[in-house]
């Protein structure tokens, strides 16, 4: 795992929440609070894969078709990763306090390339460095984040198969078990 | 001589104080707080301050609350391809300073009718480039074009691409500009509506039948009569007493979907804020004089007691419309198709009319057996007109040959009578990509 250590004594602070009088308020430390967010997503997303997709698709029963455009078609249902994202924007509608989203420095749509200097670096760890998360902070509109990066690992061949023969993939050789990107969380600290 | 000119100016301030808060929070008539000519997709509803206004020193998210309430759905239906979500992520921060894609009045700033142009865009056409500024990087086909063409030249929408994405466009490239005329399935959804009412609870009126002969024959060759929809179910109020003028709320009783459809369109939106009905002397696009002076209403299209929806799917429009587009409809390959149907000469589902088009059939639910009704809504298969590629142009016409026509403005002028003199490549760029190993 990688931490900074005059970061983490910043956020240990923050997540404290220093208040008059000299004393504590009780709070979460952002790690555990990302890392335990990032246990809901994955679960979720094994389960979505498992128990719907690969249940239901055509490795399954094929009473559904999973699909990029799933809109479009009879039946479609939305790929894992579609499903992710949906999360993540269904929660944006619902608070504020954390944002998520999924990343990859191979992505098939650009506008989900990393973007800011801490999503480079996160994303570049997990992918250097299998099996590691990566965690910092940055400022971003004028508000402090604390940034967290999970690896997105291959686990299933679908996953494989799809980007490697995706027009818009950049990357084409991908195996199981290779980190595919990442899972930014954001947290902002007040 | 100091005190007097103190005492002046509070009086003064105290009058335009007390002035300009009796109007924002008294008086119904706002218009002297109007700050600008509104677009012409608001203008019919200028004086319905509240319906965007809704609190009198509301911010941004007042505004915002107050585009989603009307369009909201319309943008979730056409799968918004760039959603306020997309962008609240920490991540686009750079990006908001420059356009705050957040907020609609972002790009759709009201009561700035000066500087708004086509689908009430008040941002210079360019707006693309914020944010997509390396496209050529991923698409060499667009190294030479302007940014100001993305959304002008048949290529993209902001919102509503479902027509115009690349997959698609790649797997709908083929086929013939006209395929056969598809037959298109009747609405029935009124009648399935009413099978559920209880038809015999509404009075009979037998007495107002013997003393309005005519109007009782115009409804005997009715659907309402086949349904046993009788005088009583229209011309009764709450308390079961005779109607002189049944209006909105009747037809509703039955036709609820239709009258949501209604107003939330230019027809009915001015009845959706309590004001009053719209007349053609009010709109901004040519209307005939002889129908200046008609409130619209459901009965305005649909004439009272003999609902013919034949005659309200063309002739009611064209009683209005006086526009170019309009004017060449009879003259138009579908509207001979129309008049063929009309006369008997083709099944009514081919005809082709006003109403096919702009007020389309559509399930009126996901279910796979939904029944089919009208969309009265005519601004949800308007503008962007690509909007009507998918639902409408493409039962009968190639995706190719739909992209073309709707691209060519004179070509709708004339009412497609003809063949586009544009081409928009987007079609064979996205081939030719796939193609590309």
């Amino acid at each position: 795992m990688k931490n900074k250590p005059i970061l983490a004594g910043a956020l240990a602070i923050a997540a404290a929440g220093m208040i008059g009088c000299g004393e504590k308020q009780a709070g979460v430390d952002p790690k555990l609070y990302t890392d335990s967010l990032f246990a809901v997503m994955k679960a979720d997303r094994t389960n979505y894969t498992k128990l719907i997709i690969q249940r239901l698709g055509p490795n399954g029963v094929n009473t559904i078709k999973p699909d990029e455009h799933w809109q479009d078609i009879d039946n479609g249902a939305p790929l894992p990763a579609q499903m992710f994202r949906a999360g993540a924007e269904r929660v944006a509608d619902m608070t504020d306090e954390f944002t998520y989203s999924l990343q990859s420095i191979w992505p098939v749509n650009k506008q989900n390339a990393p973007k800011t200097e801490m999503e480079k670096q996160g994303l570049q760890y997990v992918a250097d460095n299998p099996g590691e998360n990566f965690y910092g902070s940055e400022e971003l509109g004028g508000v402090t984040y604390y940034t967290a990066v999970y690896p997105d690992v291959a686990v299933s061949e679908a996953c494989i198969s799809c980007h490697n023969e995706h027009k818009d993939s950049p990357k084409t050789d991908f195996k199981m078990g290779d980190v595919m990107g990442g899972v930014v969380i954001r947290v902002p600290l007040k | 001589m100091k005190k007097y000119v103190w005492l002046a100016w509070l009086l003064i301030t105290a009058g335009i104080a007390g002035f300009y808060g009796f109007k924002m929070f008294i008086d119904p008539d706002k218009q002297s707080l109007l700050v600008g000519e509104p677009t012409w997709g608001h203008h019919q509803i200028e004086m319905a301050c509240t319906a965007c206004h809704s609190e009198a020193f509301g911010g941004k998210d007042t505004l915002q609350n107050a585009c989603i309430n009307c369009h909201g759905a319309e943008l979730e239906a056409a799968q918004d391809s760039h959603p306020r979500k997309k962008f609240t992520d920490p991540r686009n921060a750079d990006r908001l300073d420059v356009l705050d894609a957040r907020y609609c009045i972002t790009c759709h700033i009201e009561h700035q009718q000066e500087h708004t142009r086509i689908m009430g865009v008040t941002l210079p056409d360019d707006y693309c480039y914020h944010c997509h500024q390396d496209i050529s990087e991923e698409r060499p086909s667009h190294q030479d074009l302007e940014f100001n063409s993305c959304a002008s030249a048949g290529c993209h929408n902001y919102h509503d691409n479902r027509a115009l994405y690349e997959d698609f466009l790649a797997a709908n490239a083929m086929g013939e500009w006209l395929k056969n005329i598809r037959e298109i399935p009747l609405p029935q959804a009124a009648a399935v509506g009413t099978a559920s009412l209880d038809i015999q609870r509404f009075p009979r009126f037998s007495d107002k039948q013997q003393l309005h002969s005519q109007q009782h024959g115009e409804w005997l060759a009715s659907s309402h009569a086949q349904a046993g929809v009788s005088c009583g179910a229209c011309h009764s109020n709450d308390d079961g007493d005779w109607l002189d003028k049944p209006k909105l709320a009747q037809c509703e009783t039955c036709h609820d979907k239709e009258a949501e459809g209604f107003l939330a369109g230019k027809h009915g939106m001015r009845l959706a804020q309590g004001l009053e009905a719209i007349t053609p002397a009010e709109a901004k696009l040519p209307m005939k004089p002889l129908s200046r002076d008609t409130q619209h209403s459901c009965v305005a299209c649909h004439s009272a007691h003999d609902f013919d929806t034949q005659r309200a799917a063309v002739a009611a429009c064209l009683n209005c419309h006086d526009d170019t587009h309009s004017l060449a409809f009879e003259q138009s390959p579908h509207g001979k198709l129309a008049a063929r149907a009309a006369a008997g000469e083709l099944p009514p589902e081919q005809a082709v009319t006003c109403a096919t088009c702009h007020m389309p059939r559509r399930p009126i639910s996901a279910k796979v057996d939904a029944v089919l009704g009208v969309e009265h809504n005519q601004n949800m298969h308007l503008r962007p007109n690509e909007k009507m590629i998918r639902p409408i142009c493409m039962q009968c016409h190639s995706l190719g040959f739909a992209i073309d026509a709707l691209a060519d403005k004179k070509l709708i002028d004339k009412n497609f009578a003809g063949r586009p003199a544009k081409h928009v490549p987007s079609i064979d760029w996205a081939v030719k990509r796939e193609q590309t190993p």
